[in-house]
């Protein structure tokens, strides 16, 4: 176990005597495009070269938990849409995921269907857009995030139509969903989820074999797997890394173990830029098997379960996560007998995964730190909470 | 198509693969550890937490998934105590204020947790070991909860303000944070308002 110790960051690693005019310090945000919201990098460069960084949060923070303890447990559900504000169908599923532990409610058969099709529809949604925005970076401008975008929208219009929101769905509740899905949506999922590969085709024809991609992206930004480990980093930031660690195997939480996928993950012991990105492109073929399972297996039935009218839980610790499609996304409820929680605190997969932005950066030019960045896939609304 | 007896699972969302009985070797090692039932935590001994998680990673406990604090004030808890004559009698105590700080262990390569661990300090001058040396995934984690709670990890190489702004002071997430009075707002001039102001009688 020696090789996978954590070491410590080296935050010694300069020793400036005086002023060093060689030196360039660029504060890099909060309003850089690249940075996907308000997030700020404080770089220091030797001509172009990254020696030093410092990742700043913080702009977003409006103290989630706070707010979330002083309310009832259903109350902060549809706050838990504004985490990550991309993905909040999985957000609402860890949260219900954690809930539903403190007091034991079986959820309906097809409430765990549409569960998983909104999970994975949802995981869809977030890697098109960070590839798209990863690209972005990469100075492809517009055309392939626009492309995209296309897909994106068609998904959302899904969304919509189940819960009335495009984003901001607030659709799952304890013990199951706020309601059915309306007349011919399955049918009109299954059209989008078959028209998905067609897209995937060209898309990968696209950029998979792009030379500049290649040429920009390869070599760039290595996490070694060990350092992965230690540093938390999960989803398919890990994976590319080369552990093969997916909630959806290792908990089999919900009924992921009723469908047959594969998890992509690198086989090395190093993830470059061209190994996040091309796993992300990979999970969407797998999860576009799993949305043609579930879309096979649900039947009809009820969609919410017997949640207790107030929920007030027995005093109890619980600990649920899931696999968000940015890592690992767990809430920790802490249960003192009254209608709101002692403690709530969320796991935000955003936040832990940029533990090693420091550590993949130093030694880069600065235009491939903002692609590094944009590998890591972060949200700010889940980072600064 | 799901067969009839696959309905039958376990409860909703519940972990797979974990082994009740984690704790037990952990108790053997570490003696003075103790073992909080109702929350399923490891209670580390004091000042042996960084020693506990090093061997906890000797023993495959590779990844540290969440890291918190949950303040406890001090409040009283009223008991039925049964004497020696058989009455029931109603006691009243105090118990203290408390820091934990909670740590959730995975093993990645085992795929087994998770596992609770809790440091316990008091809530005046809170001091906690860092175990960011032996995770780094506790690095920005704990400085969060240095924060919001003011707890102070020992052996922590960055231990900075990382949500909040570095001037502000106190720790929001402490359960007796107040909000200053005028957060946001700027009193009016007139003396007899600001005068009540000040007394924190202005309702805004």
């Amino acid at each position: 176990m020696s090789s996978a110790t954590a070491t410590a960051p080296n935050y010694e690693l300069i020793q400036q005597d005086g002023l060093d005019t060689g030196l360039l310090e660029v504060s890099m945000g909060p309003h850089h495009p690249s940075t996907h919201g308000v997030f700020r990098m404080d770089v220091k460069l030797d001509g172009e070269t990254v020696v030093d960084l410092s990742p700043v949060f913080g702009y977003l923070h409006r103290n989630h938990e706070k707010l979330a303890e002083n309310m009832s447990y259903l109350g902060s559900m549809p706050f838990t849409d504004r985490l990550d504000y991309f993905n909040s169908m999985t957000n609402n599923w860890a949260y219900a995921l954690a809930a539903e532990k403190l007091v034991e409610i079986e959820v309906p058969e097809r409430a765990e269907y549409l569960r998983v099709i909104m999970a994975e529809l949802t995981r869809l949604v977030n890697h098109l857009s960070l590839v798209g925005f990863f690209v972005n970076d990469l100075g492809a401008l517009g055309t392939p995030l626009l492309y995209a975008f296309r897909e994106r929208e068609k998904i959302l219009d899904l969304f919509e139509q189940a819960s009335g929101a495009r984003m901001m769905c607030n659709y799952f509740r304890f013990g199951g969903l706020r309601n059915d899905v309306p007349e011919g949506w399955l049918d009109r999922a299954r059209e989008v989820v078959d028209r998905f590969p067609v897209f995937l085709d060209e898309y990968e024809k696209l950029l998979c074999e792009n030379e500049i991609i290649l040429s920009r992206t390869q070599g760039v930004g290595n996490l070694s797997r060990d350092l992965a480990i230690s540093a938390g980093i999960t989803g398919p930031m890990l994976r590319a890394s080369g552990e093969r660690y997916d909630l959806r195997k290792v908990d089999r939480y919900g009924i992921y173990d009723r469908f047959q996928f594969r998890v992509p993950y690198s086989d090395g012991d190093v993830g470059d830029c061209y190994d996040r990105f091309i796993v992300r492109m990979l999970e969407m073929r797998e999860s576009i098997g799993i949305l043609k399972q579930a879309l096979d297996g649900i039947e009809h039935g009820p969609v919410l379960g017997n949640a207790p009218k107030v929920f007030k839980p027995k005093p109890a610790e619980v600990y649920g996560r899931v696999e968000a499609p940015k890592g690992e996304l767990g809430f920790y409820l802490i249960a003192d007998g009254t209608p709101k929680p002692y403690r709530y605190r969320v796991r935000p997969p955003s936040l832990i995964n940029l533990t090693v932005l420091r550590d993949m950066c130093l030694g880069q030019k600065v235009a491939d730190a903002v692609i590094i960045l944009g590998s890591i896939d972060i949200v700010l609304g889940e980072v600064d909470r | 198509m799901a067969a009839p007896g696959q309905s039958q699972r376990p409860t909703a969302g519940g972990s797979h693969g974990v082994s009740e009985r984690s704790h037990e070797p952990v108790l053997q090692q570490f003696p003075e550890a103790e073992w909080d039932e109702a929350a399923g935590a490891i209670i580390a001994p004091l000042g042996q937490a960084r020693a506990l998680a090093e061997w906890l990673l000797g023993q495959g406990v590779d990844y540290c998934s969440n890291v918190t604090g949950v303040d406890y004030l001090e409040r009283e808890v009223k008991e039925k105590v049964t004497g020696e004559d058989g009455k029931v009698e109603t006691v009243t105590r105090t118990e203290p204020g408390r820091m934990d700080v909670v740590y959730h262990l995975y093993s990645m390569r085992k795929q087994t947790g998770p596992l609770v661990l809790k440091q316990r300090t008091g809530r005046e001058h809170p001091q906690v070991q860092s175990l960011t040396p032996v995770w780094r995934s506790c690095e920005l984690q704990e400085r969060e909860v240095y924060d919001l709670f003011g707890v102070d990890f020992t052996g922590h190489p960055d231990q900075r303000r990382i949500l909040m702004w570095d001037e502000f002071e106190g720790h929001p997430m402490r359960k007796d944070y107040t909000e200053p009075f005028d957060y946001e707002w700027e009193p009016t001039p007139h003396d007899e308002i600001l005068d009540k102001h000040q007394r924190g009688k202005v309702i805004v």
